[in-house]
């Protein structure tokens, strides 16, 4: 099992996972193509410009106003991103199999980061729980999601940590970053790939061609 | 995904309760998926595909946070009880369906846009709504008065079934008013070759004709060369664009860029409107696939902040007292008027008084995107949910608010009423009339 999950399965997640999401790009790009207005409303200046005030911190009013879902929300993706890209344990085995390796964080540090993304993922859910609006428009899928990008995290955290049944807890945590890897492109976590286009539409409409501003 | 609670008074809408009765699921099912595969392509499944239903949004609606934070008028509610459920059901739906839609989209919400600016990925909510209004159009679910507005669109190319008699007559009477002030103020029609063409919405004839004098006693004092045309495709506004009606408000804006052509003028400068210059500047050009205006537009705020700051008009005295001004959508958050705005504002007033929040981010009127076009039915529940813009108005202690746009100024007299307010809500060029200083070889000989 192990030898399995490890090995072809990780190709075909990430096969999956990088083919997904270029395909949905492509799609997308291609099915613009057809809106004749889409991309003469475009320009990268005004597209940037929007992107900058939105990947910065408290860089526009509106994060201002809402300090602690901007700081969780902040720590959450990165961690989310970071922390397995520079994972020791990861690049280990990475650098068993292709020999290749980059930086690595300390793994006091990963263990924090983990927990950062494990205490996000409870906040949203508290959020999906408890405020009116996001509890009105939730479903199923958004708690499935929420398990999706949380369990990976939550298995590698037990088995970093060695609690239980470590063989099958790592198997698990494999499984479930797998899962993960896969879900992106087909479901509503492609925001990873398409804030940035959705992102710099309405930036450059406000900025480009409305003249106005969108932070 | 379980239905929204949304309790609302019931509403007696001629129109939309007669479309209701007749409406059939084929009929709905056709244009629901004709419009989302023909007309919406890959942008609006982007936009889905892309929310993660987060909530952000709710805090930008004036709807939902003057109506205690009622989850039905939250943005993404709003997109969830219309576009999630047409795409779901494939546009398996009943005509019942089609008529809330309706009800969402033209009366519940003012495509202000402010919720895209709150939206973490940016995505433009009121895209969808005009979307649904495009679907409800199709479909003849349309609130009676706006339709009634767009029927005059369709049929005499002005909002307000001005006849063309009355048009001719209503200019030459405001060019003998204005030349009470200024003897040799002329208003002239149909003057090939001037610089400036200049437009109004269908109102400004009908009841608001001293507006017509105000701009020929600025003209005159500017020292202008311009004219207004004698035909149709004087008004710039269009209701249909709000409706969902496209193909009327393409006719619309085409006639009135090819008026501006006939004439061979440089540019049009258009009266005190924000949906108009909407029309005018993107959403015209945009669907027509000119991109731009062939001529160019220019809106009332910057062709007076051209004047005053080009000296051309000089203000002799300021109005007095605390003043403050609404910030129009469609010429501040969605064209970047907000700061020269300000500079006439602060020009003419002595105390000029900034609402707060201001500039793009400032609340609507809760009158525009066509929302006091839907008529007394819903007007109730409109001046309700301007709540939250009527303690920003009570705040800044003003004796008068400006509103330089149509639909803000009705609005914000019905905001003034509904709250008590006891303010005064004018135009600015009713402002700059009383300021500005008139030339000694302009003014009236006394006998």
């Amino acid at each position: 099992m192990y030898e399995f999950v490890s090995g072809p399965l990780v190709w075909i997640a990430f096969i999956i996972f990088v083919g997904g999401s270029l395909y949905k790009i492509y799609r997308m790009l291609s099915g613009a193509k057809k809106d004749m207005t889409l991309f003469r409303h475009m320009s990268l200046k005004h597209s940037l410009n929007s992107l900058v005030h939105w990947v910065i911190p408290f860089n526009n009013q509106y994060m201002q106003k809402r300090p602690i879902f901007t700081i969780v929300s902040f720590s959450f993706h990165i961690c989310l991103i970071l922390t397995p890209v520079f994972l020791l344990g990861h690049l280990v085995l990475l650098d068993e199999s292709w020999n290749i390796s980059w930086f690595n964080i300390p793994d006091g540090v990963a263990d924090w980061m983990t927990i950062v993304v494990i205490a996000g993922c409870i906040f949203y859910l508290y959020r999906r729980l408890t405020d009116p609006v996001v509890k009105n428009v939730t479903d199923g899928s958004d708690y499935l999601l929420l398990a999706i990008t949380a369990l990976p995290f939550i298995t590698g955290f037990i088995a970093y940590h060695q609690l239980f049944a470590y063989k099958t807890i790592l198997i698990l945590h494999i499984l479930a970053g797998e899962i993960m890897l896969i879900a992106i492109p087909f479901t509503r976590l492609s925001h990873m790939l398409f804030f940035v286009f959705t992102r710099a539409l309405f930036g450059s409409e406000q900025g480009y061609w409305k003249h106005s501003k969108d932070w | 995904m379980k239905p929204t609670i949304a309790i609302r008074e019931p509403v007696v809408d001629d129109l939309m309760d007669q479309t209701e009765k007749i409406l059939t699921e084929e009929q709905i099912e056709k244009v629901i998926n004709e419009v989302i595969d023909q007309e919406t392509g890959v942008r609006l499944q982007t936009y889905v595909d892309t929310c993660i239903h987060c909530g952000l949004c709710a805090e930008a609606c004036h709807w939902y946070l003057s109506n205690d934070r009622d989850v039905s008028f939250a943005p993404v509610t709003k997109v969830k009880d219309t576009i999630w459920v047409m795409l779901e059901k494939k546009g398996k739906v009943d005509a019942a369906f089609i008529k809330r839609c309706s009800q969402i989209a033209h009366t519940e919400c003012n495509v202000c846009r402010r919720c895209g600016m709150y939206c973490p990925f940016g995505i433009d909510i009121a895209y969808m709504m005009l979307v649904v209004r495009r679907i409800c159009a199709k479909l003849e679910m349309v609130p009676l008065y706006l339709q009634d507005t767009v029927n005059s669109h369709a049929a005499t190319m002005n909002q307000m079934w001005v006849k063309p008699d009355e048009w001719i007559d209503t200019l030459q009477w405001q060019e003998e008013e204005a030349q009470g002030y200024v003897p040799s103020a002329r208003l002239p029609l149909e003057k090939e070759g001037a610089e400036i063409m200049y437009s109004v919405i269908g109102p400004e004839p009908k009841f608001l004709a001293q507006l017509l004098g105000n701009i020929t006693v600025i003209m005159k004092v500017a020292g202008l060369d311009w004219t207004m045309p004698a035909t149709a495709g004087w008004d710039n506004s269009n209701m249909a664009m709000y409706s969902g009606d496209f193909e009327v408000m393409a006719r619309v804006e085409r006639l009135h860029h090819e008026t501006a052509q006939r004439l061979k003028v440089k540019k049009i400068v258009m009266g005190e409107c924000g949906h108009a210059f909407r029309g005018g500047e993107y959403d015209g050009p945009t669907w027509l696939g000119w991109m731009s205006p062939p001529i160019p537009i220019v809106h009332a705020v910057a062709f007076y902040y051209d004047l005053i700051k080009s000296g051309r008009i000089k203000i002799a005295k300021k109005v007095e007292g605390p003043v403050t001004a609404q910030y129009p959508c469609n010429i501040v958050r969605n064209a970047g008027l907000g700061s020269k705005l300000r500079y006439i504002m602060s020009a003419v007033c002595e105390d000029f008084v900034d609402l707060i929040p201001n500039d793009r981010h400032a609340f609507c009127c809760n009158a525009g995107g066509d929302t006091i076009n839907c008529g007394p039915p819903w007007k109730k529940i409109r001046v309700q949910s301007a709540k939250i813009q009527s303690e920003n108005f009570k705040r800044t202690g003003a004796h008068t608010i400006v509103t330089p746009c149509h639909n803000c100024h009705s609005g914000v007299e019905d905001i003034v009423d509904g709250y008590k307010l006891g303010m005064h809500v004018k135009f600015f060029s009713e402002l700059l009339i009383e300021a500005m200083e008139i030339p000694e070889h302009l003014k009236p000989k006394e006998e």
